[in-house]
């Protein structure tokens, strides 16, 4: 069998229905054995969308997303999707073409050393150099990306091995001698874990995307309820604990609510589940919460320890590790946790109380980005899947959006990485066609890959970017009115294209909206049409994004408005 | 309680066995690099099993980045083992080839050196000897501050090995 075929038949026996590409000279084998149509290509418009939309779709639905480039530019192109899922632990694989084995070196015609450049922004990567490897090489890559702490994998294929033919089987099993990832958690150590919790006065449970992606929010749930623990939530763990419960005390960190960052600082105990005390999250480490002691639950043993000294490590799976929790902290008889915590809880709800996150929307003043937000939680119900860009509008988002379930927010948390939202919510709108998608987007953010309103377009996608559209750079804005005296240097969009005029041009759907009440039905008319809609929000220019705790600060820098 | 411990810098030496194959040593090196590790001396080649290679490494660093570099090598797919030597009794050795000027009247007093340090003479010429040299750190140090004021013209080390001591093996 051809090498290409070989490519089919293994992506066929991994249950891929769905790649997300670009063709190109190198790959071309490939994307011909595509013709056939086993497997649907969604041809992108750039590179780098189609890596984000394999990001999307891995993250809404938990199996890796597939990408299929071109060799030179086409591998360079997606390198910052590759690095913005290696910080995400975000599965994919992407493959890419290469030039022939015989020319790899000499500088050939779209040539680049992707597996070099890629080393350091991979969980793994494969040159396939011989055609009887490329079965195994891609049995391999799908498990690597999935199991463990997830990751992206990228197996780069020269294009003689996909045009060379070899007999054809697929493995049933990996076996790698380098990579068994613990998932059980040590029994002795979960058992110590519940008597630290039991003992604990003042417990704060710290989670983060590791729940999302090991499939652990109902054990979270469970366990916050049960033992009567407050739960605060990274970016990337949104939706991993319903966020409107008394025990949810908002995202925590820099743009953290008042009430879970006081939590933090008062805590006697933090479990740390699935998060990795991200500098966003600790700010100055030296008085990150000072009077707790740790306990940190992670399947990366990397993670522990890394940056803050732990009491307790669990390395294993998230979703494992709080089942044998649960299971030993019912084991202890007679013990009233909601008694015993009733102080704490008490000092919680009045912070949540006194502090809650706020704005005002004046009916006949300028539009607010906090309102639309609500009002895009308020008209989808909490259902919708949500992505964003990076910046204020991601802030917002992630303040004003009550993320009720696992899955339903898609974000670039730890590379931060402008013009991610759009082709993510393509991915995600990809891999459930019937659901409400919506990408909540900056002006600036949305313009680095707006190209992808072609793929939309083309596919027939009903999603929907709303953009809250304040004519400027607004994250960076606020942090040179903060910390740069106002000198608002390269951050005005002065010059922007008109959205609804450019959605038109593309043949997608282009509303405005200026004022407060123009903001509901253009979110009720968009999601009615189903069919890909830009929304213009245009709010007002200079709002910040508050609370904020400034770089390496602490909990007493904390400025509230 | 302590944060960023700012500890004693300590060295240690890692047994590290990898996969055979190429670009490893890249993804040892580069993971070094991004994160700013040191690497004081490695050395590298393929073991017993040929499908495996063997790296022993110098590095330094205080406790929290000494943890850091096994736990980052273990992430590598292709690292098989790690083993921090300098937690456990071990040998150390390392070979140095050294070119020594002897002319003026310096070749016996560097004869009597090489025979003390029990160097083979490896090439001689009218000018110079290569002395090899093996041995621990400590005796290495020695014999080349020992050598260095007649005049070394050239030196190459093999970087440190090093293996467990006892029956135990990696």
């Amino acid at each position: 069998m051809q090498g290409a075929e070989i490519f089919i038949e293994s992506l066929l026996a991994e249950g891929v229905d769905t790649i997300f590409g670009h063709p190109g000279g190198a790959i071309l084998p490939i994307n011909d054995a595509l013709y056939s149509g086993r497997i649907r290509h969604i041809l992108t418009r750039h590179e780098q969308g189609a890596v984000h939309m394999a990001e999307g779709y891995a993250r809404a639905t938990g199996r890796p997303g597939v990408v299929l480039v071109t060799s030179g530019p086409g591998g360079t192109n997606v390198v910052t999707g590759l690095a913005d899922a290696f910080m995400d632990s975000t599965p994919i694989v992407v493959f890419t073409g290469q030039v022939p084995t015989g020319v790899i070196g000499n500088d050939a015609f779209q040539e680049a050393d992707i597996v070099g450049i890629t080393r350091s922004c991979t969980k793994h990567n494969y040159l396939v150099r011989d055609v009887k490897d490329l079965a195994r090489t891609i049995k391999e890559a799908f498990y690597i990306a999935a199991s463990g702490r997830p990751g992206p994998v990228l197996v780069d294929i020269p294009k003689d091995v996909a045009n060379a033919s070899t007999d054809f089987s697929y493995p049933d099993s990996v076996d790698i001698r380098g990579y068994r990832p613990t998932t059980l958690g040590h029994a002795g150590q979960i058992r110590r874990a519940a008597e630290m919790l039991a003992a604990a006065e003042r417990p704060v449970i710290y989670a983060g995307g590791g729940v999302i992606h090991s499939e652990a929010a109902a054990e979270l749930h469970e366990l916050g309820e049960f033992a009567a623990t407050p739960v605060t939530n990274t970016l990337m763990g949104l939706g991993g604990f319903p966020g409107r419960h008394d025990l949810w005390l908002g995202m925590l960190g820099m743009h953290g609510t008042y009430t879970a960052n006081m939590a933090m600082d008062q805590a006697d105990l933090v479990i740390a589940v699935g998060a990795r005390f991200d500098d966003r999250v600790t700010g100055n480490l030296e008085e990150f919460c000072v009077g707790a002691e740790f306990i940190h639950i992670d399947i990366d043993p990397s993670s522990i320890g890394k940056n803050i000294p732990v009491t307790l490590p669990i390395v294993g799976d998230v979703k494992m590790c709080l089942q044998r929790l649960l299971k030993e902290l019912r084991a202890m008889e007679g013990k009233d946790w909601y008694a015993a915590h009733a102080s704490w809880l008490t000092q919680i709800a009045e912070w949540q109380r006194d502090f809650p996150l706020l704005y005002e929307q004046d009916p006949d003043g300028e539009l607010m980005p906090q309102y639309v937000c609500e009002q895009i939680y308020e008209v989808t119900a909490g259902e919708a899947i949500i992505t964003t860009e990076v910046g204020q509008h991601q802030m917002w988002a992630a303040q004003f959006y009550h993320f009720m379930k696992p899955r339903h927010f898609i974000t670039s948390g730890g590379l931060g990485t402008m013009g991610y939202g759009f082709p993510a919510a393509i991915g995600a709108q990809i891999a459930y066609p019937d659901r409400t998608v919506i990408d909540i987007a900056g002006d600036g953010s949305f313009q680095m890959n707006v190209q992808e309103l072609a793929t939309a377009v083309q596919y027939d996608l009903p999603v929907i970017v709303a953009i809250l559209n304040n004519h400027s750079l607004g994250m960076v804005r606020q942090w040179q009115q903060f910390f740069y005296e106002g000198r608002y240097a390269d951050t005005s969009l002065e010059v922007s294209p008109d959205y609804v005029k450019l959605a038109e041009a593309y043949g997608a759907v282009g509303l405005r909206a200026t004022k407060p009440d123009e903001v509901r039905p253009a979110l009720e008319e968009a999601i009615r049409l189903r069919r890909p809609v830009v929304l213009d929000f245009v709010v007002k220019m200079t709002e910040n994004v508050f609370p904020m705790i400034p770089t390496g600060g602490s909990i007493k820098d904390m400025l509230l408005a | 309680m302590p944060r960023q411990q700012n500890g004693e810098v300590q060295r240690h030496t890692f047994a590290v066995l990898v996969e055979n194959q190429f670009g490893v040593l890249g993804r040892i090196t580069g993971l070094f690099s991004a994160r700013g590790f040191n690497i004081e001396s490695l050395s590298v080649a393929e073991t017993e099993d040929p499908s495996v290679s063997r790296i022993t490494l110098v590095t330094a660093g205080d406790d929290m980045i000494l943890e850091q570099v096994n736990k980052q090598l273990n992430r590598l797919i292709d690292v098989i083992k790690v083993t921090d030597l300098s937690e456990e009794p071990h040998v150390d050795r390392e070979m140095v080839l050294i070119k020594v000027n002897t002319e003026d009247f310096r070749r016996a007093e560097v004869f009597r050196i090489g025979e003390i340090f029990r160097a083979k003479i490896v090439d001689v010429t009218a000018k110079t000897y290569v002395l090899e040299v093996t041995g621990d750190e400590g005796k290495i140090g020695a014999v080349i501050d020992l050598l260095k004021p007649l005049g070394i013209k050239e030196i190459v080390r093999t970087g440190k090995i090093a293996i467990g001591r006892g029956q135990g093996a990696m």
